[in-house]
């Protein structure tokens, strides 16, 4: 992938430490002014990623372009990136001013620009009042926003955060998330957003890359990796599935039949798929239909109720069908009404073909 | 607080008074109006003009100098970089550096000097050199970079590496890097294992005894011979005047160290390996 | 490549240094330990194990044994033993005091312990001739104890006060809930917590009161010789260096040994912490 519009090309790329491959020909296109997430479980290589991005690791095979510019052998300081550290990294022994004024200094912008650069980009993170205090007065919340500045302050064509908001409460998080995406659209630079948080990241991205085990499992919208996930990585790490397996029946231009365990099911997906095959199902848990009795015909499966967790806003069904256990959640829409199951209740399952996906092999 | 017995904190007291005496009694008797020193005749302070008056109390005080001033320079910069990569870097002979490192802080003064003496022996078989003051440096500066590396690594060992990461990532060089951000961190460190390279080589008797040869003397290597010969009141004198230097350069050394300690609060989190 | 660069720049210079002052003179010293007796200074050939011999009493070809160096070998070892022993009695209740006391307090006693250790050793020495002196206890091997025990008692107190220091005090509570005595729930709750401490504690004051030459040479007389006064006569008026050189290595490996074995025990950390 290398197209005109990619504020950053990741072309093919490797990387080892040791015995350990933690960079699996990676290839990725980011658009300029997107908000794109790296999205994985710890030891996924998506900090890895970051950190080549950044310049303080070198791929031992592929291409890094930025901005049109080839970064092999570019070191650091002249990459037109800057990073928000997880762990912040401020200079402890500079106040808050000199943090975020040290770039433009290494830089040598004139004394007045640099005031003026600095003050405003201390009022864009709304931090104007605290430019005289040392890191170490200073709360996580503000300690984020200081990292933030000093990366925004040069104007980097990419800024790159790598799990910024983890170290933040639930409720600073919630409202730093909202900040961070208006703060993208204001000032338009491309951010690279690397977190483990499924939440976090489907909140705020337009893009994400899923990762597993050095290799991007899926790139696309929120919604698309949401609702069609492409392998079961992906299907149980953002939300919960239930991954059904079978065996290809028939195949026509509107989907496919899968024998399964719980008997033949309907897809609109897979006519791709050839006969004979076998495949990984997929459904959302609030994708099912749960009902008394059986009314409608094919892709139904009967159930009983094995566990109920009351959430608040929804139940949760544990079921076990035909030896396998399934998951429905169901909206706690109306109060009294009698939509409640019981425990050890029979029902009966309606998976709607539309709803089935079908997964490709991992 | 805990509580602690009577007994307990009277035993303490006792051990302290253990610790102090000897000081004292030093100190009193280097005012002590009397030849043999023995009992009490009087205030005096004539054993300070004495010692002044001795030429060649002079001449160790400027070699103890010479030595102490030099070596602590050259092992200040020695250990500092010693101290900043052992804490910068991963690698392979991280063990065995840091236990040569540690041989020495551990190993006995003797040792250590009749090692070095003999070293010096060798290369003058082929490079024929005399120069007191300059074996006893290189002695000094070779007790010295350890120590020096150990307090300016544990100063760093607060410090997340990623801060360097930062300053790369904002535009400075390796070398900025250095200059700006870990220097400047590393500092408090810098200083006090400075001032502890100063001390050691201000206080250090066996290795010099054995380095310097004939015709080069610290101060330590004369109070030695003076002390072979006899107890003498200049030499309470001499004494008492170097134990209030060395509490001096100790509560200078402690009001660095302490004002430091106040931001190696911050900045203490890694950040996740994947 | 730059990095590289870099890694060498910080690091080469003082391993450098080390490695030629004192990787160096302890393999001559090793070296000159098996070679013969010349003019001082001089190398000598030929190669022999005489020297080593004589430390374990035996004359070149094994005929007659005179313990006598042996003898001061197995001294050294007792007067350094006795000496930490002492520190150990007077250290060890010290550091609980200390430990116990309110932050401010803490340090100030802190530091009251460590100033006399950075008083010059020798003066320190020289000090305990006046007040023994005049009592007529210079030289006696009374004065040789006691010079070690006060020269190296800042050594075992600072580890072991930070053992002390981080000691979990619930499991006395614990302990003693159990139905256990306080002296039991000390043994049992308290002391293996302080070991490490201890250890360190004991190793750094071992260690220098085996090498010393100083105590003995000023406070003792020549029936109080130690390994550190052979050494030094083989370099003074003996002038035997081969001899002084195994002396002097065998004394290097004892001690290295020791540091092995605790670096073994206690991992990178502990070697660190010794520190």
């Amino acid at each position: 992938m290398l197209s005109a519009d990619a504020a950053v090309s990741v072309l093919d790329v490797d990387k080892s430490f040791g015995s350990v491959q933690v960079l699996d020909d990676v290839d990725l296109d980011i658009r300029k002014g997107e908000f794109f997430s790296l999205l994985g479980p710890s030891g996924c290589g998506k900090t890895t990623l970051l950190r080549i991005l950044a310049g303080f690791e070198q791929p031992d095979a592929g291409q890094i372009i930025i901005g049109g510019r080839d970064m092999t052998g570019v070191p650091p300081h002249l990459r037109p990136v800057n990073t928000v550290f997880q762990s912040y990294a401020l200079f402890p022994h500079l106040n808050v001013y000199d943090n975020v004024a040290f770039g433009l200094r290494m830089k040598r912008v004139p004394a007045a620009q640099q005031r003026e650069r600095v003050g405003r980009a201390l009022e864009t993170v709304r931090i104007g009042d605290l430019a005289r205090r040392r890191p170490d007065q200073l709360s996580g919340g503000q300690r984020q926003r200081v990292a933030l500045a000093r990366a925004i302050v040069g104007e980097p064509q990419v800024l790159l955060l790598d799990e910024p908001l983890s170290a933040l409460d639930l409720k600073l998080r919630k409202e730093l998330q909202v900040e961070l995406s208006n703060l993208q659209e204001t000032l338009g630079i491309t951010f690279v957003f690397v977190t483990h948080d499924q939440e976090e990241a489907l909140v705020m991205s337009d893009r994400i890359a899923v990762m597993n085990r050095g290799r991007v499992e899926q790139l696309g919208k929120a919604e698309d990796l949401y609702e069609r996930p492409r392998t079961a990585f992906v299907a149980n790490f953002l939300g919960s599935s239930n991954l059904i397996e079978g065996t290809v029946k028939a195949v026509t231009p509107e989907g496919a039949t899968v024998q399964t365990v719980h008997g033949p099911l309907m897809t609109h997906q897979g006519a791709h798929l050839k006969i004979g095959q076998s495949v990984t199902l997929s459904i959302r848990p609030e994708k099912l239909r749960m009902e008394r009795d059986d009314e409608t015909e094919g892709n139904e499966v009967r159930a009983r109720v094995d566990d109920i967790v009351y959430t608040g806003a929804e139940n949760q069904y544990l079921l076990k069908a035909n030896g396998e256990r399934l998951i429905v959640f169901q909206l706690n829409a109306d109060l009294g009404a009698d939509e409640d199951f019981d425990y050890e209740e029979d029902v009966a399952l309606y998976l709607p073909p539309g709803n089935l996906m079908v997964l490709e092999e991992g | 607080m805990r509580r602690t017995s009577p007994a307990l904190a009277a035993y303490s007291w006792l051990v302290y008074g253990f610790l102090y005496l000897p000081i004292l009694v030093l100190i009193v008797f280097s005012f002590n109006n009397s030849r043999f020193g023995a009992t009490w005749q009087g205030f005096t302070l004539k054993w300070y003009g004495v010692l002044f008056g001795r030429s060649d109390v002079r001449e160790a005080l400027l070699g103890t100098l010479l030595v102490a001033i030099p070596s602590t320079l050259v092992s200040t910069v020695l250990g500092t970089l010693l101290g900043f990569g052992l804490w910068r870097y991963s690698f392979r002979w991280r063990t065995p550096l840091t236990f040569l490192m540690v041989i020495p802080i551990v190993i006995p003064d003797v040792v250590m000097g009749v090692g070095l003496l003999m070293l010096y022996a060798l290369v003058r078989t082929v490079v024929p050199f005399s120069n007191g003051l300059l074996t006893v440096l290189l002695a000094h500066v070779t007790f010295q970079v350890s120590y020096v590396a150990l307090t300016v690594r544990a100063r760093l060992a607060g410090y997340d590496r990623s801060l360097e990461e930062a300053a790369r990532d904002l535009g400075a060089s390796d070398l900025q890097a250095f200059l700006r951000v870990t220097l400047p961190l590393a500092l408090p460190g810098v200083l006090t294992g400075a001032l502890l390279a100063f001390t050691l080589s201000l206080d250090d008797f066996v290795v010099t005894y054995f380095t310097s040869g004939s015709g080069f003397r610290t101060l330590p290597v004369l109070i030695y011979t003076n002390v072979k010969r006899g107890i003498t009141p200049d030499i309470n004198a001499l004494s008492a005047l170097l134990v209030g230097v060395t509490a001096l350069v100790l509560v200078l050394a402690s009001v660095i160290s302490g004002r430091s300690s106040a931001f190696r609060r911050s900045a203490r989190r890694g950040r996740e390996d994947s | 490549m730059l990095s590289f660069r870099r890694f060498l720049a910080s690091l080469g210079p003082g391993t450098v240094w080390l490695v030629i002052f004192v990787v160096g003179p302890a393999l001559i010293l090793l070296a000159y330990s098996f070679l013969t007796r010349t003019d001082v200074g001089q190398l000598g050939a030929p190669v022999t194990l005489e020297n080593w011999q004589r430390i374990f009493g035996y004359d070149a070809l094994f005929q007659e044994w005179v313990p006598d160096n042996l003898r001061v070998l197995l001294r050294s070892v007792l007067v350094a033993a006795v000496s930490t022993f002492v520190c150990v009695l007077l250290g060890y209740p010290l550091a609980f005091y200390i430990a116990a006391q309110p932050p401010r307090r803490k340090n100030v006693l802190l530091l009251l312990l460590i100033l006399p250790f950075w008083v010059n050793f020798l003066i320190r020495v020289y000090a305990w001739i006046i007040i023994l002196r005049p009592f007529g206890l210079v030289p006696s091997t009374l004065a040789v104890f006691l010079g070690m025990t006060y020269a190296y008692l800042p050594f075992f107190v600072l580890p072991v006060y930070s053992s002390v220091e981080k000691v979990d005090w619930r499991l006395v509570e614990a302990a003693e809930d159990l139905g256990a005595t306080p002296v039991r729930a000390f043994w049992a709750a308290i002391f293996p917590q302080t070991l490490p401490g201890l250890i360190a504690g004991v190793i750094l004051t071992f260690i220098p009161a085996l090498g010393t030459f100083i105590v003995s040479d000023l406070l003792g007389g020549s029936k109080t010789a130690l390994i550190g006064n052979l050494v030094q006569d083989q370099f003074g008026q003996a002038g035997d260096w081969p001899y002084g050189a195994a002396l002097s290595f065998l004394l290097l490996g004892a001690v290295l040994l020791g540091l092995w074995l605790y670096a073994r025990l206690a991992g990178q950390k502990g070697l660190e912490e010794l520190i």
